[in-house]
């Protein structure tokens, strides 16, 4: 877990992400899942920039938060999905080049 | 070339196996290598399982873990680390380009390590399904198939450890092959096969995936000895047919041969460029071993470090 990105859990959901000002970007991961590591340390530079002043980066472990993963069809990891006003507007699969999602982020701003 | 970064003694693109072993070698050649590790780094490995066959771990490891420790292994010794994906590439002179986005690196020598990548099926449905029941990795998506009915499609070494790990979650696993026997190896063949959740739909290929609501409903399957049509309800679909070799970025440069891989002259590692060269799956669709790749890695590593010291390569 890093040290600028924030833990959601199936009860913080709705608060953490649905009602958050301004974008989230939510990270589906599972400890098990060789490229989420790959994807921690990309989101917690990014966390730690300018940008990350602007979004918030938050991760959501499915294993422990099965109902939310559900919820939104999350069927393959790592998922990186932006929120804005509760609603996802943006996904990429896989593991991604830090400027793709710095660009996902500059897109939802 | 009013770029002011400074020339570098190799860079090395790709980080599986051979990237890291490059890496190790030339970094404890102080040559200071800037290893360009893809934003996927660690290569095929890191999603796979457990590695029974690297030699020197008799109890076996996990492939994430033996990549981590490829990696720390070359960084101890020196290797800047770039964890992001070369895009760019002019290898003609004798100082070598790499772009990284915006950013510009130069070298005396570069060596390839880009490895393969997973080979779609190819098929309707596939694309608009991919991460939907589609999926490229059992390791990774394994998980939300629990208690389903699932297919593997292939017929190699991948397919066979990618069946045999869905076991631990779904209800049943029906591999479909296109021929009659499996090309992978034996044990890995044989441990599936004696699976009781694993059944083998031979002579068969996958025309079409299926969706209802956005997720996988079922594939069809023809059996190509008969042509007979039949659909399988199966709620995902991973995909282990093999791979291409990821040579794109030096196509017009580097000789390829007509399948994309890196042509080099083995049992160097030198490609048709001077100060360029070659290791790994990019070169290699015959062995496509962790321990090949590692090996043909430190050939490289030499060949480089006697190109950048301008010593023939025989003096080894």
């Amino acid at each position: 877990m890093g040290a600028n990105t924030k833990a959601v859990t199936d009860a913080s959901w709705t608060a953490d992400v649905l009602q958050a000002d301004g974008p989230v970007l939510v990270d589906f991961w599972a400890e098990w899942c060789g490229p989420c590591r790959k994807v921690a340390p990309v989101l917690d530079e990014i966390a730690a920039s300018e940008l990350g002043q602007k979004v918030q980066i938050v991760k959501l472990n499915i294993d422990e938060n099965p109902n939310t993963a559900r919820d939104y069809g999350i069927m393959s990891i790592p998922t990186l999905t932006v929120f804005k006003n509760g609603e996802p507007v943006q996904s990429v699969l896989g593991v991604q080049p830090k400027r793709t999602i710095v660009k996902m982020l500059e897109n939802a701003l | 070339m009013t770029t002011a970064s400074p020339v570098r003694d190799v860079i090395i693109i790709g980080s599986g196996p051979a990237g890291y072993t490059a890496g190790l070698y030339t970094a404890r050649a102080s040559m200071s290598p800037l290893l360009i590790e893809g934003a996927q780094s660690g290569g095929a490995l890191m999603t796979t399982t457990e590695v029974e066959n690297f030699p020197g771990f008799p109890d076996g490891l996990q492939g994430p873990d033996l990549m981590d420790n490829m990696r720390k292994q070359a960084e101890r010794f020196g290797a800047e680390l770039l964890t992001d994906d070369a895009t760019e590439v002019d290898l003609t002179g004798d100082i070598k380009i790499v772009k990284v986005g915006e950013t510009e690196y130069q070298a005396r020598s570069v060596i390839i390590a880009t490895g393969s990548a997973w080979r779609p099926l190819g098929v309707p449905g596939e694309k608009e399904l991919l991460g939907h029941g589609v999926s490229s990795c059992a390791t990774c998506d394994g998980f939300f198939f629990r208690g389903q009915d699932i297919v593997v499609v292939g017929g190699g070494d991948s397919a066979m450890e990618e069946a045999t790990f869905l076991t631990r979650f779904a209800n049943s696993v029906t591999i479909i092959h296109r021929r009659d026997s499996f090309r992978a190896s034996k044990i890995m063949a044989k441990r599936a096969l004696e699976n009781p959740k694993i059944k083998v739909r031979w002579n068969s290929v996958v025309t079409e995936i299926l969706g209802e609501d956005g997720k996988v409903a079922g594939v069809r399957v023809q059996d190509v000895v008969t042509g007979e049509e039949t659909v399988l309800d199966v709620t995902g679909v991973f995909v282990a047919i093999g791979h291409d070799p990821r040579s794109e970025l030096f196509k017009g440069q580097i000789h390829l041969d007509e399948n994309g891989y890196i042509l080099v002259d083995a049992p160097t590692t030198l490609t048709n460029l001077p100060g360029v060269f070659a290791a790994g799956d990019v070169v290699d669709h015959i062995y496509r071993q962790a321990i090949t790749a590692a090996g043909t890695g430190s050939a490289a590593a030499l060949d480089a470090e006697r190109y950048v010291l301008h010593l023939p390569i025989e003096t080894f």
